[in-house]
């Protein structure tokens, strides 16, 4: 075990129950990330990608197996363990957005500082990264004011206003067109190379998961090799 | 923030909000009506009574301290009490209901009544001068739109205005007790007699010494104070349960706006309850929000339901202010919101923890 990874996943087992039908999403999946690495993820559609997101991200608890995020336990969570870790260890984008639609781009951000427990004001160093996200001039608009990937940028500052160890963007650029999709990913990049942020990202598309370190490849609940 | 959240969600749907508000202060009108309603009658009473003039007044055998049933005292009993050593004046009057149980007119012996109270003050015509004369204040003057000269007709019987008074003296409308009488068979009969004490002679003295005078055993004899005292909300038999059942509907109603319209609201959010969850928010926080958005609608609707109670009180002084004495009745104020802001959290309640226990993924996975 190595003090850099910041995810440790053994074994790693998710059965959805429908009914009285069993859905095994993940089938024993091991992975591990270090601190500061940009893994993207892909996988045909039903692979389990999401789901393991998910899990990482402290949304819902594994059916069975090992998952440490950031030094903590996630196997022995409860719901409100959970709900904590998901306040500053953990930022998602996701391929919809999910802005708050009655608030501004500002307060978006801010609210996720305020529930976190922080002043809803952002660090005056959060100035950068609004720069590198160039969203700064589009922050009291409310999201149907803004373009998609305008949209997704606000997100991604949303995500890591917190400081979060790990970033899960499932499919960030799913909804955008081919220009948005590259000021997104290069904004991920960024992100990483300048702060070292952890980034794991979800894709379909493979010229999109060239911009990570390595590329995890996902089938049947299992995770079949990384390059 | 969660005060910026629950306000933009307010103006999001601006319609269900103000919707629900109005809805929310249509209880709080009716709790303040109706005791407003009370409260103006038992004031109304009370002016009319303090205007007499007297320190005592006699009521027929058995009689409530609140109805009078026709004229069943001999009038002779008048002249009888008005000779005793410490009485200065005496005068019968006949009550009868003009229209209702709130307006009403009384039939007076119009000298010993202008000695008593100190005079009619007339804005326009004077005393009666014929046997079918009344005399009618400006509150029923200008319900009726009737001005001196017209006739007006209580239960069947024209009477000629001949004069028009300041409201608050004993009636609405006034009239001479002998024709009084004879239109209603009660001839030489009246429903209280009126009496004032020589200077000097203390008034429970006289009351006692009243009580002991030969035949007047059964009477009810009450000082003037003593009577305005018993007219009060607690002593209108049926009035409390009746606010009470007002006050309930007000909850039943705060409790189903609320819980309705939140509950839309909840369903509506959905997704925005993901977002919250999987930035961290716990149950409480979501709670919280669903909380205080009842709240403000509650708040909204107490107020709006104040301001709809003016409206009340200003068209029952336009249109009916002799039949309905409506005051505004500051203290109850915080005991209808109270009422209606209870109605509203319990309300909220349901919607709020079914808001709280979305799982986030299928939150967020909502349509
Ligand atoms: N809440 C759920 N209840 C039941 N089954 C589920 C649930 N979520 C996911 N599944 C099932 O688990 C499997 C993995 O789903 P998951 O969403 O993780 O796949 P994915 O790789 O993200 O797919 P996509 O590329 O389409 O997003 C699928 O068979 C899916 O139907
Ligand atoms: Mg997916």
């Amino acid at each position: 075990m190595n003090s850099d990874d910041i995810i440790q996943v053994r074994n790693l087992r998710k059965i959805y129950r429908v009914g009285k039908v069993e859905v095994p999403a993940l089938r024993g999946v091991d992975l591990t990330v270090r601190r500061g690495e940009f893994l993207s993820i892909i996988g045909p559609s039903g692979s389990g990608k999401s789901t393991l997101f998910h899990i990482i991200g402290a949304l819902t608890p594994p059916t069975s197996g090992e998952v440490r995020v950031a030094d903590q336990d996630l196997s022995k969570m409860s719901d409100a363990d959970r709900t904590r870790m998901r306040k500053r260890t953990v930022g998602f984008v996701f391929q919809k957005f999910n802005l708050l639609p009655n608030l501004t781009a500002r307060d978006n951000i801010a609210i996720a500082r305020f529930i976190a427990g922080l002043d809803p004001k952002p660090e005056p160093e959060f100035e950068e990264i609004l720069k590198v996200l160039n969203i700064g001039h589009r922050l009291d608009h409310k999201p149907s004011e803004l373009s998609g990937g305008e949209q997704q940028r606000v997100a991604i500052a949303r995500a890591i206003v917190n400081h979060p160890a790990i970033l899960l963007a499932d499919e960030p650029t799913g909804n955008l067109d081919t220009e948005n999709s590259a000021a997104v990913l290069q904004v991920l990049r960024d992100l990483n190379r300048r702060l070292g942020q952890t980034v794991l990202m979800i894709t379909h598309n493979p010229e999109a998961a060239a911009y990570g370190d390595s590329i995890v490849h996902m089938r049947d609940g299992r995770i079949i090799d990384r390059i | 923030m969660t005060g910026k959240l629950v306000i933009e969600n307010f103006k999001h749907k601006p319609m269900r909000s103000l919707l629900s508000i109005l809805l929310i202060g249509v209880p709080v009108t009716l709790i303040l009506c109706l005791v407003g309603l009370s409260y103006g009658m038992i004031e109304d009473t009370q002016t009319r009574q303090r205007s007499i003039g007297a320190d005592i007044l006699v009521r027929p055998k058995n009689s409530s301290y609140l109805t009078l049933n026709g004229a069943p005292i001999p009038q002779e009993l008048v002249g009888l009490l008005a000779r005793q050593p410490g009485i200065k004046m005496a005068t019968g009057v006949v009550n009868i209901a003009a229209e209702g149980i709130t307006l009403g007119a009384a039939g007076i012996n119009f000298a010993e009544f202008n000695a008593m109270s100190g005079g009619f003050k007339f804005i326009e015509g004077g005393p009666f001068q014929r046997p079918d004369d009344v005399i009618i204040d400006d509150f029923y003057a200008n319900q009726k739109k009737k001005k001196v000269g017209d006739t007006i007709k209580i239960h069947n019987v024209d009477w000629h205005v001949s004069g028009i008074i300041h409201s608050g003296m004993l009636a609405h409308i006034v009239m001479p007790i002998q024709t009084l009488q004879d239109k209603t068979e009660a001839v030489n009969k009246v429903s209280q007699i009126y009496l004032k004490v020589q200077p000097g002679v203390r008034v429970d003295d006289e009351i006692q010494a009243l009580k002991k005078l030969p035949g007047f055993e059964d009477y009810p004899i009450f000082s003037m104070e003593e009577f305005a005292a018993l007219l009060n909300i607690g002593n209108i038999p049926g009035l409390q349960p009746f606010i009470m059942v007002i006050m309930g509907i007000g909850v039943v109603i705060g409790f189903a706006v609320v819980c309705l319209s939140m509950y839309m609201a909840v369903l509506q959010r959905t997704r925005e309850i993901g977002i919250l969850k999987s930035l961290g928010g716990s149950k409480g926080f979501i709670l919280q929000v669903i909380l205080s958005e009842a709240l403000l609608l509650g708040i909204g609707g107490s107020i709006l339901g104040i301001l709809m109670s003016y409206g009340a009180y200003w068209m029952i002084k336009t249109l009916v202010p002799a039949s309905l004495p409506m005051v505004i009745v500051y203290r109850w104020w915080p005991i209808a919101s109270g009422i209606t802001l209870a109605g509203a959290l319990l309300g909220s309640l349901y919607p709020g923890l079914t808001a709280a226990a979305h799982d986030p993924i299928e939150a967020l996975a909502y349509e």
